[in-house]
Formats: C-alpha cells, sequence, structure tokens
C-alpha cells in the first residue's frame, strides 16, 4: 500500500504531512523517497513534520534529522498527535507548534519599534466610505472608521474611535497581528487568513482587542487591571 | 457683495436634491435675496418642473457654455417671487458637455449681479459631480436617515474634503418622528454622530412636497407646512442666522395642533 506523503507551502517554510504506515521505519523510508523525487527544487527549505499518530523515539527522531539535513532540508518543527513523539521533539531542541510562541514575538515587535517611526501610520481624521488605506506596517486612526472604509495592514490597527468598516490586520500573514477600538464592530475583520464579522449584539461600547486564538478570531473586552495580574 | 455659490449634492439619487434646490431657492428669494438656481443634472433635468418653470425653457447651461447665448438669456425668472431665476440644463446632451472650469467660469460671471447661486448637483461621483463642486464655496449635502443614503453621503463628504472645499454641511431630509421614535428609523443623532458634520437643517416627511412638487410650487412658498418652515429656516442659517431646529416631535391631539398653531401664529 502507498504510504501518502503530501507537501503543502506555509509561511514558514514547508508542511509535510506523512500518512499512516505500518511501521515508521517504512513510513520514513517513503517520506525520504518522496523528497528525493523532489530533486532539487526543495534544497534549503524549512520543513515542518506533521507526523500524525507515529510514536518516534529520540533515536528515530534523531536519524531522520540526520537523513533531512544530508539532503539540506532543514527541520525546525514536528507536529503530533502523539505525546511521545511531541516530548521527543522537545528533547531535540523542535518546535512543536507552527505559531511562533508570544514571547518570541514580543521581542520582534521591540525591534520595529527601534527601527524607525515610519513603521506605523497615524490618521487624525474620521476615516469614510469609499477611503482605502494600504500600509506594510502598523496604522493608527485617531477617529472613527466608518463603514465602507477599508483599512489594510502588515501589522496591527489601533483605532481610537468606533470602528465599523472593513479592517484587516497581518495581511501579510502575521497571525500574530491585532484590531484594537474603542468601538469595535467592524463589518469584516481579517486577521492574517481568518475572517470574522461582527455578531449582531447590543451592550455598551466598549473598547475591544480582537485576535488570532487556535486560528480563530476573538474579540476581549480591555481590561488593563486584568493584564497587570496576568504580568 | 459678490454672491456665495452653494452646492447641494447627496451622492445617492433621491434623497431630495432637488427639491432641496428649489426650496432653498424660493427661501433665500422670499427673504429678499437674488439667487439663481443652476440645474447641474445635464441630460436628466428636472429642476425646472419642481419650480414650475419648464414650459419657458429657450436656452440652456450648455447652451451658455458653448456660446450660443447670453448668459441673461438662460436665466428664466420666476414672477411668482421677486428675485428667483433659474439656469436650466440641457436634457439632450451628457454631463461631459460642460467640464469643472466651465462652471467655475459660469459663476465668476454671476457672481457681481447676486447674492446666492444655488447648483443642483446630479447623483453620483462622476463628471456631473465634480462639474457641481468645482464652483462651490460651501457644500451641502442631503441625505435620508436610511443606512444606503447615508453610506453614499459619508463618500460624499470624503471626496469633498479631499478636495479641500471646506466642510460640507448636512441636511437630514425625510424624517418621520413616530418611526424613530419606534426605533424603526435612524435618528438624527445617528446620522450626525456618523457623519461628523455640522446640521444645518431636519426636514420631516411631509406628503405635501410630492404635491407641490407636481404642481411646481415649491413648499416654501406655503407659510402653513412644517417642511416649508424647515427649508425656511435653512435659507435663515445660510445667511448666518442662528435659528434652533424644529422640534420634530408629532404631537397628533388637538391640544398639540392647537398648541402648534398658536406658536406658528406668534412666529
Amino acid at each position: 500500500m502507498p504510504i501518502d506523503i503530501s507537501l503543502k507551502g506555509i509561511r514558514q517554510g514547508i508542511l509535510v504531512t506523512v500518512g499512516d504506515a505500518e511501521s515508521w521505519s517504512e513510513a520514513c523510508q517513503a517520506l525520504l523517497d518522496h523528497l528525493d523525487k523532489q530533486g532539487n527544487f526543495l534544497q534549503g527549505a524549512r520543513i515542518a513534520l506533521n507526523l500524525g499518530n507515529y510514536v518516534l523515539k529520540a533515536v528515530d527522531m534523531g536519524q531522520l534529522r540526520d537523513a533531512l539535513s544530508e539532503r539540506e532540508l532543514y527541520l525546525w518543527a514536528v507536529v503530533s498527535n502523539s505525546p511521545t513523539t511531541e516530548k521527543t521533539a522537545q528533547t531535540l531542541g523542535l518546535e512543536t507548534r507552527l505559531e511562533r510562541p508570544k514571547k518570541e514575538l514580543y521581542g520582534a515587535s521591540k525591534d520595529l519599534a527601534l527601527q524607525g517611526v515610519e513603521e506605523a501610520v497615524m490618521i487624525y481624521k474620521t476615516v469614510r466610505s469609499g477611503f482605502k488605506l494600504q500600509h506594510p506596517g502598523h496604522v493608527v486612526v485617531v477617529g472613527d472608521v466608518n463603514p465602507g472604509a477599508e483599512i489594510i495592514a502588515g501589522g496591527n490597527i489601533i483605532i481610537w474611535g468606533k470602528l465599523q468598516g472593513l479592517v484587516h490586520a497581518g495581511a501579510q500573514g502575521d497571525e500574530s497581528a491585532i484590531v484594537c477600538a474603542l468601538d469595535l464592530r467592524p463589518m469584516q475583520l481579517r486577521i492574517a487568513e481568518q475572517v470574522a464579522i461582527t455578531p449582531q449584539r447590543k451592550w455598551k461600547p466598549q473598547p475591544e482587542m480582537a485576535k488570532l486564538v487556535d486560528g480563530k478570531v476573538i474579540a476581549e473586552a480591555w481590561n488593563p487591571k486584568k493584564k497587570k495580574a496576568e504580568g | 457683495m459678490p454672491a456665495k455659490v452653494i452646492t447641494i449634492t447627496s451622492g445617492k439619487g433621491g434623497v431630495g436634491k432637488t427639491t432641496a434646490t428649489a426650496n432653498l431657492g424660493a427661501a433665500l428669494a422670499l427673504q429678499g435675496k437674488k439667487v439663481v438656481c443652476v440645474d447641474g443634472d445635464i441630460g436628466l433635468r428636472n429642476l425646472d418642473v419642481v419650480l414650475g418653470l419648464e414650459n419657458r425653457i429657450v436656452y440652456d447651461l450648455v447652451d451658455i457654455v458653448e456660446g450660443r447665448c447670453r448668459l441673461r438669456q438662460a436665466m428664466i425668472r420666476d414672477k411668482r417671487l421677486p428675485e428667483l431665476y433659474l439656469i436650466p440644463s440641457a436634457q439632450t446632451r451628457d454631463k461631459s458637455a460642460v467640464s469643472p472650469s466651465d462652471m467655475v467660469r459660469l459663476c465668476e460671471e454671476l457672481r457681481p449681479e447676486l447674492d446666492f447661486i444655488l447648483i443642483d448637483s446630479p447623483a453620483g461621483i462622476e463628471r456631473g459631480f465634480r462639474n457641481a463642486i468645482a464652483p462651490a464655496d460651501q457644500i451641502l449635502v442631503v441625505t435620508n436617515p436610511e443606512v444606503s443614503a447615508v453610506r453614499d453621503a459619508d463618500r460624499i463628504i470624503g471626496i469633498i474634503e479631499a478636495e479641500e472645499k471646506g466642510p460640507p454641511r448636512l441636511i437630514i431630509n425625510r424624517i418621520k418622528p413616530n418611526m424613530v421614535k419606534r426605533g424603526d428609523m435612524l435618528s438624527a443623532d445617528d446620522v450626525i454622530e456618523l457623519l461628523a458634520i455640522e446640521l444645518i437643517g431636519l426636514i420631516p416627511e411631509d406628503e405635501e412636497v410630492i404635491t407641490s412638487t407636481n404642481r411646481g410650487t415649491p413648499i416654501a412658498m406655503d407659510n402653513k407646512s412644517r417642511s416649508g418652515q424647515a427649508f425656511r429656516n435653512i435659507a435663515q442659517r445660510l445667511n448666518g442666522h442662528q435659528i434652533p431646529f424644529l422640534s420634530l416631535d408629532q404631537d397628533t391631539s388637538l391640544f398639540g395642533r392647537l398648541g402648534r398653531i398658536i406658536r406658528q401664529g406668534g412666529n
């Protein structure tokens, strides 16, 4: 029975999913054969492996990593349903999640702030219907964003006012991007590849922050006290 | 004093631009001002119909621009009022017959002789709209308390701001106080909050407007009409007077109506 190996381009590199087989050694061989068939095409790629239900010990995974690096492939993450495999990956210093952890992000955004002021644009007026703003960095609006207006940012979007238009934060795929507004009820809110709409609701306008949690857009009331307690 | 050019626009069609232009023209003329209404909607003219001057058209805006007549020849005087004129648009041409600079030149020529030049803009955001706002000193945006009309008004205001024409002022037309009270219609406050521009007039829904339009007599000439009163108030505000906004609470009880009649009589 042929073993199903699929390659998929993701933002951080290539995600390789290994289908079910009788044993790991068989699957491993199939995987390496499949990669060899691609020739030079994948050379230098960052590989994330989805190993499904396979249980791998450190020896197996180490061998696999060596085999990959012989082919000039860099294994950086292993996703698995098996806790053992996950633990093994962690021991070898591999990531077990495709999203980057929050800590790293903090550092990254700090660096951005130091790089220069042009990373963010400030808009001091009502953004009206028909206005479309695209900016690779962050966008800050001091004023309302009316329905029919569009703001598309590579980074975060902060609205010091009422947000009723369409916003897309992390438009280049940054899943850590956030959208904040004093009154958050956008026509459509997108973060990276996720799209959300405002649910029909009736409550007092309050500052909220939207972000991606487990691939879903979640809006939470802004509560500075709670933040402090956590920190 | 040279005339002030005021353009009435809306984005969406059918919200009452032409009605507002005709009535503001009539109301300003009633207050003794020299006013000309210019129909900027070339190809779909109807300001002449609303003013009841359709049968007197000889020359039109395009004739002036293309030099077939003198300015004075195309100005139709409304005989019911001392100094109200109309420059009709052409019905057989389209918007491209006139350019924004033509409109600016026309208004410069008119300015010395008049107090107000009102331009009725066509719906949309294309050439006709650009023509209409090019010479404007002040722009009035008409909207209805409906989501679609407000959306278009918002777009128009954005364009006007980008053209640096100064902040436009807002007329909210066809408000139904009873529906607002029930929460079935956007209130004036909702509209103002979204558009964030200064309000200059609130006009209640009034069936009389339709009959007066069909008759060709602007409702502003009817002293008893509430919507006519609303238009006259806008005219006062354009003249720089501070006039409180009409209370839209329509009290339909006998005493409420009596009270209103007495108040109106006192004014």
